[in-house]
């Protein structure tokens, strides 16, 4: 097999790193087939979300009455800059040796991420404050479910960011680290898609009625 | 402050034995004892190291099949047992004399079909597959055998929490389909709905991963030449299920989750009021419910594929059009999941349109039949018992598939829904065509696994009352459907069901005969395991690579990893070359992943943690769900540590299979269950 084929979708680490860029194959692609079976639960959640956009309404506050275009536009850029920020961490990941730059990058993504949970969790005290909690309608249930299995997967990731931090200093785990960091940076790109998605059903069209 | 809640939630002594009635006391004693005897056994053999060290921390994809194989055996016996008392119950019922209560009833309907399929057929299809499908492909295991541990073990603590449920407290009346807003908190208040919850989500998120790993196996671990139109069909059929779990699991994890949700935090999914829709909740499970359906029967189409074709000792007829026939049936399954609910309030053109969506699947299935029937056409048929089975498949299957196209004109469903004749036609499916098969599928490849054949005339005892039994048993239920009996009825009151219920209970009883038989036939078999022994490892001329390899395999399953030119690749071996010949050259170590008992701890931790959330024990549940984290956490630590075969130890494994096929005689195809048979074939020419 020549080592110059594109052995997979994502961070081509094959020039730096050979082997692991082998060893990437299978589990590159295992991972990507776990991205697309929790995608299929995010379009669960979403179709749930428009059925009960409409029909779940129950005399509550309707879509139009809950959008906060402000805060979801400041969500949406803090995610966003996340994810490229990663992506510079990604480059770093082909390219860096000493790790610097990965680790640098790595921080920014954490702290853009948690700003971005930081927003959703004051989203969601101002809802309840104004009595608008999931136990009103299944409009709002569906609400709280969708953006809160979204946050759960961001907040995981973070956790997961964490949980590698100290394992890159362990020369043993180095292989299995960097294989680590490029899975991490699919499934941050992909709560980006979700995200989009979730912008333009959720917020958009809460904005539009 | 309430210290009693805080500490046991909602759990207290009474809900411990004994328990009201008889029955079901007994069989809480039951899952008590059970556990019990093994453990002393293990004690008086001095077996629990062994135990430890060779099966429960194996990442060894053929011990784990094994495992999932026993979970399913065991669960099977409980499922029937509770069937046995269903039939036993209607049919006495009915002459005056109830030998349970309404509410056991809607327990024993409920366990039953969630055992059947979550239990029995699914632990027993992934441990056919886990088994046999890297041995096909001539891998030496799956991408991921920690994942492959782990989901062995969550999918046992999701048995364990069904089990748990006869001794601590009630199973949910909800039926397996567990529809709101009856499983809602305001007409299930206790922990029935809960265990229930707890116990699909551990199997769900087992299930998903486990697709996941096979399917990427499927696609990167294949032997170099392996091309995919080159896979025995098995495989195939076992790539299209595991496709259909990674996207029909998520629908079961989101609806089951969103009724927690329900029950725990008072949200309004699925309610009757507050804008809740049990619609939205008919939807989801079905959209996960139907692609099931075929997750249970494509693997055992594989079965049949292989049975069938080695026991007429001839090519399987048709190799692409099963293959096209397997892959439109799992399309197929995503389009026809309304036809669960016909007569809930769809307009009849969405109801025409999915109709004819499931009409159409009996197109493949169709040439399914064909190919199969033309596959024994003119072969060199022996009747072993998988054969048996195959063929009591051909023929209810097909009766089972008309009676599928009658149910999906709606007008017609209109009639008989929710009737006995919707569990017969059901049964009618999964007995010949997934049951049959796993029972078929076990005699088959269990010489492979143990090194020795099942004896012929207890399984032939076996094949006769489980297909008389399956028949006595659910053709009078069409019947009683057509005349109006409803399913989950705990009594009838009409004097005509009478005969009918009768044979349906004589039906059950030769069913749980036929269960007996394969007990016998496997204590049988072990005690003449000498006579029996095939260690060469290819008793009925197998045609595919899982037959090219000593009875049992070695743990790094083939010494060299082989080169494939067509289909059958171990026919043209023995055809074209000489598969027994060793291969001084090319011994090497052989790295495979080392032990861990990490995945049984995560199981147990599930366990724990679904029990805990049944009963709103939150603190424990807060932290066995941190302790599974955790524990995947330590096993990132550890780096994937590995395990290394010599290549010294290799050869001298390889060079004894390969004196023991050279010393053997070969056998012809109609002596295969004589004495004679130690596994080496001679070939037909």
């Amino acid at each position: 097999m020549s080592s110059d084929k594109k052995l997979h979708p994502g961070i081509n680490i094959q020039h730096t790193d050979p082997k692991a860029h082998l060893e990437a194959e299978p589990i590159m692609f295992g991972f990507w087939i776990f991205l697309m079976s929790d995608l299929v639960l995010f379009t669960l959640l979403l179709a749930t979300y428009g059925a009960m956009s409409v029909h779940g309404i129950a005399g509550g506050p309707t879509p139009g009455q809950i959008t906060d275009l402000t805060s979801a536009g400041i969500e949406t850029a803090l995610l966003l800059a996340s994810s490229f920020t990663f992506a510079l961490a990604s480059i770093a990941l082909k390219y860096d040796d000493n790790q610097r730059a990965l680790k640098r990058w790595l921080i920014v993504t954490e702290l853009l991420g948690a700003a971005f949970i930081g927003m959703e969790i004051k989203d969601f005290v101002t809802l309840a404050g104004k009595g608008q909690v999931p136990q009103v309608s299944g409009f709002l249930s569906a609400h709280y479910a969708l953006l809160g299995t979204h946050m759960l997967h961001v907040a995981s990731a973070i956790v997961w960011m964490v949980m590698i931090w100290p394992q890159m200093k362990v020369p043993r785990l180095k292989k299995l680290v960097r294989l680590r960091i490029m899975r991490l940076a699919l499934f941050w790109h992909m709560l980006d898609v979700v995200w989009v998605a979730i912008v333009t059903f959720v917020f958009l069209f809460g904005a539009s009625t | 402050m309430d210290w009693t809640y805080w500490l046991f939630g909602t759990l207290r002594w009474s809900d411990f034995p004994p328990k009201p009635d008889l029955i079901a006391t007994f069989a809480a004693s039951l899952v008590i004892l059970a556990p019990i005897a093994v453990a002393v056994i293990l004690t008086v053999t001095k077996r629990w190291k062994w135990i430890w060290n060779e099966w429960l921390t194996s990442l060894d994809h053929k011990k784990i099949g094994v495992m999932y194989c026993v979970l399913a055996a065991a669960m099977l016996v409980r499922a029937l047992i509770e069937a046995g008392l269903m039939r036993t119950q209607q049919a006495m019922a009915n002459v005056g004399s109830p030998v349970i209560g309404a509410d056991h009833f809607g327990e024993l309907f409920s366990t039953h079909g969630t055992i059947m399929i979550f239990f029995v057929v699914m632990p027993f299809i992934s441990g056919l597959i886990n088994f046999v499908m890297p041995l096909q492909i001539g891998a030496r295991d799956l991408t991921f055998p920690f994942l492959n541990a782990a989901s062995l073990w969550l999918t046992a603590a999701g048995a364990m929490i069904v089990n748990a449920s006869l001794v601590v407290g009630k199973f949910s009346t909800g039926g397996w389909s567990g529809y709101p807003p009856f499983t809602e908190l305001a007409f299930s208040p206790g922990e029935g709905v809960n265990y229930w919850i707890w116990a699909l989500t551990l199997t769900g998120i087992g299930t998903t991963l486990t697709g996941i790993n096979f399917a990427v196996t499927l696609y990167k671990e294949r032997a170099p030449g392996m091309h995919l139109m080159r896979m025995p069909l098995f495989c195939w059929t076992a790539l299209s299920t595991s496709i259909l779990m990674i996207f029909a699991l998520p629908p079961l994890t989101v609806a089951t989750a969103m009724l927690a949700l329900d029950r725990y935090a008072g949200f309004h999914f699925f309610t009757n009021g507050a804008g809740g829709n049990m619609m939205l909740y008919a939807n989801l499970f079905w959209l996960f419910g139907h692609p099931e359906v075929y997750i249970l029967i494509l693997p055992a189409f594989g079965v049949w594929s292989e049975v069938i074709s080695t026991f007429s000792g001839k090519k399987l007829y048709g190799y692409t059009s099963l293959v096209v026939a397997t892959i439109s049936i799992a399309v197929l399954s995503f389009t026809v999941w309304l036809h669960h609910f016909f007569t809930m309030g769809q307009s009849a053109d969405v109801n025409a349109i999915f109709g004819i969506a499931t009409m159409l699947i009996g197109i493949p299935t169709g040439v399914k039949v064909y190919d199969w029937l033309l596959t024994m056409y003119r072969g060199r048929i022996r009747f072993t018992p998988p054969l048996l089975f195959a063929v009591t498949f051909l023929f209810c299957f097909v009766v089972g598939g008309l009676t599928g196209v009658l149910l999906a004109n709606a007008p017609v469903d209109f009639a008989v829904h929710n009737s006995l004749f919707l569990v017969a036609h059901f049964h009618n499916m999964l007995i010949p065509g997934t049951l049959f098969a796993l029972i078929a599928g076990y005699m088959y490849w269990f010489p492979k696994v143990f090194g020795f054949r099942l004896d012929e005339r207890w399984g032939t005892i076996s094949w006769f009352l489980w297909s008389g039994g399956f028949l006595l048993a659910f053709m009078p239920l069409y019947a009683l459907g057509l005349m109006g009996a409803m399913r989950r009825t705990s009594m009838f009151t009409d004097p005509q069901y009478t005969p009918y219920l009768m044979i349906a209970l004589g039906g059950a009883g030769m069913i749980l005969a036929g269960l007996a038989a394969l007990g016998v036939q496997l204590f049988v078999s072990i005690r003449r395991r000498e006579q029996l022994a095939v260690p060469v490892g290819d008793p009925w001329d197998g045609h595919s690579l899982e037959w090219w390899s000593p009875a049992p395999p070695p743990e790094w399953n083939f010494a060299r990893i082989p080169q494939v030119d067509g289909t059958e690749a171990f026919t043209a071996m023995k055809r074209d070359g000489q598969p027994y010949v060793p291969d001084p050259e090319n011994y090497e170590d052989i790295c495979l992943p080392a032990n861990t008992g990490i995945p049984v701890m995560i199981g147990v931790a599930g366990f724990v943690c679904a029990f805990a959330l049944t009963w709103y024990i939150w603190w424990l549940a807060i932290v066995s769900l941190v302790a599974m984290w955790a524990l995947v956490v330590l096993r990132s630590w550890q780096g994937e540590p590995m395990q290394t075969f010599p290549a010294e130890l290799v050869r001298k494994h390889t060079e004894e299979w390969l004196e023991r096929a050279r010393a053997a005689t070969p056998v012809d195809r109609f002596a295969e269950n004589a004495p004679a048979n130690r596994g080496l074939a001679e070939p037909i020419r």
